[in-house]
């Protein structure tokens, strides 16, 4: 008979085998006695399942071993128990289920009141109304309401000018 | 070493300059030594230093360095690549706050450029793609927080930084999101090391929401009663907030810090002068001096300045030697390589003439019976 696979999270050979479906990806986990109940969790990198499927963000996805990676860079919570550092600025994003408890934990609140970039907000905000633009437009090429998709590719294009001038760089 | 090694060394200008932590535009007050306000900021699109690719690293840096050497306050300043210095010249640098240990540690696609007057660095590639530090000797919140945000809103308007409405400036550790800010505190207090109440201390701050470390902050040791007060949060609470917070804090300290000094001068005054009086006779006759030691005879020669044994013009030149008695900054002086005994007897021979004419202690001062 085969050896059987080592806890996961302490290496002591395993008695519990969990197996976890998430995104139609299967996800298997072995513990020993004492982990699952040490940690409090059903999964060693520190999520819950509840979590992972009330992530319903699909900037991140989950990796081939069903692990939760940054869509951006690849980085991964395992990375992070390793590292101590997020691998991009996209990581918040993509891995917002992992990195939210502990911003909670860390800090006296959960959002910035702090200074703000104002050429850089104007910038976000200009990109944002960009694309809600672009889903209007393509609903309105789609429902084949070609007057509003007139006045929509017209707003559209007013925009993008004032991206240009506004000397943005997107490298 | 031959000698010509250190006639190429690139960070000569930053020693022979005058800088604000040798000789600061103001006479140097009392507990407080220098006030430092750091920001973290990254740039939209890249990993973040620690998760990146080489070539991503060099990059960012050469983006980074163009636009931070453009900057009106770094003009005439220093740009220094990491991979180009030597581990003296890093370790130099480390000494006087200009650089991290974690910066000194990377290798290629790091770098740093500092400002004529030292006031000013712009690390690259550290934890995170930039760290804008300000310092200055004394008491400053106010205007480091005014210089620093002005040199962030110039780097804005250049470079696309990463940040998020809801989150702030996104940092590679989440423990800088939000601000990016660490506002800290150089304090003096030997007051409350001869008491034995620096834990009690340590443990108050940090019920706050403040940490305090040694000199060179985390793990560095507290030689020379000197400790780095800094608020840990940087989430959820404006910088103002932040720094006023700060500021709330190390007043308490410096108030209990000048209640251990008079109860050691009302209480115990003949350990206090015999502390002070050993010192500096050591200071002014030892042949062999460790950098630990000098920093706590260079610590009570400041204590007795306070206390009025010394005339408060003493105050800026022990700043300064805390500063040039560091195992760098004697090794670059001696233009030579010397072990670690040759560098306690170099310290000692550059204590001794710097201390040689220093007055004498008026011991009236403590009012002892």
């Amino acid at each position: 008979m085969a050896k059987p696979p080592d806890c996961s999270h302490c290496q002591k050979p395993a008695t519990i085998h969990l197996t976890q479906i998430i995104n139609n990806q299967i996800k298997k986990l072995d513990f020993c006695e004492n982990c699952p109940h040490q940690k409090g969790v059903t999964d060693p990198t520190g999520f819950s399942l509840a979590q992972l499927l009330a992530q319903n963000d699909l900037s991140a996805s989950t990796g081939a071993d069903g692990s939760l990676t940054c869509s951006a860079c690849g980085f991964s919570p395992s990375d992070f128990k390793r590292l101590g550092r997020l691998g991009c600025p996209e990581c918040y994003e993509s891995l917002g289920d992992f990195i939210s408890p502990m911003l909670e934990k860390m800090h006296r609140g959960t959002h910035h009141t702090g200074k703000c970039p104002d050429e850089l907000l104007a910038r976000i905000q200009i990109t944002r109304r960009i694309e809600a633009i672009e889903k209007a437009l393509r609903e309105a090429i789609e429902e084949e309401a070609y007057e509003e998709a007139a006045r929509l590719r017209d707003e559209l294009k007013a925009l993008q000018n004032t991206q240009v001038s506004g000397n943005v760089n997107y490298g | 070493m031959p000698r010509t090694f250190y006639a190429n060394m690139q960070i000569q200008p930053l020693i022979d300059g005058r800088s604000e932590l040798t000789h600061a535009a103001e006479p140097p007050q009392e507990v407080i030594i220098s006030t430092r306000v750091r920001l973290a900021r990254n740039l939209q699109g890249h990993a973040f230093p620690g998760w990146a690719k080489a070539a991503q690293r060099r990059a960012v840096l050469s983006e980074c360095e163009e636009t931070i050497a453009g900057l009106a306050q770094m003009q005439k300043g220093a740009v220094l690549e990491i991979e180009n210095l030597s581990d003296l010249e890093k370790q130099v640098l480390v000494e006087r706050h200009l650089i991290s240990r974690e910066l000194s540690a990377h290798g290629a696609g790091s770098g740093v450029v500092v400002s004529p007057d030292q006031s000013t660095s712009i690390m690259i590639n550290e934890e995170d793609h930039l760290r804008i530090q300000v310092l200055r000797s004394g008491y400053h919140f106010n205007d480091i927080w005014n210089a620093i945000d002005a040199i962030d809103s110039s780097l804005e308007s250049s470079l696309n930084y990463a940040f998020s409405e809801n989150l702030g400036y996104l940092t590679a550790c989440p423990t800088n999101v939000g601000t990016g800010l660490r506002a800290s505190v150089m304090m003096h207090l030997p007051g409350l090391v001869l008491a034995n109440q620096m834990e009690k201390v340590v443990r108050a701050v940090n019920q706050l929401g403040m940490v305090v470390r040694g000199l060179f902050g985390e793990g560095s040791d507290a030689s020379g009663s000197l400790f780095q007060i800094s608020n840990q949060q940087t989430l959820g609470e404006s910088e103002q907030d932040i720094i006023r917070r700060l500021g709330i804090v190390i007043e308490t300290i410096k108030e209990q810090e000048i209640n251990a000094r008079l109860r050691l001068i009302e209480n115990e005054p003949e350990k206090l002068a015999d502390k002070i009086g050993r010192a500096y006779g050591i200071l002014q006759h030892g042949h062999v001096l460790s950098s630990s030691e000098a920093m706590n005879f260079l610590s009570l020669i400041r204590l007795a300045v306070d206390c009025g044994l010394l005339p408060v013009e003493q105050r800026a030149q022990v700043d300064r030697l805390f500063l040039e008695c560091q195992p760098g900054h004697i090794q670059f002086a001696a233009k030579e390589n010397i072990d670690s005994d040759g560098r306690d007897t170099a310290r000692a021979r550059m204590l001794r003439k710097e201390t040689g004419d220093m007055p004498s202690l008026n011991f009236d001062k403590l009012a002892f019976s």
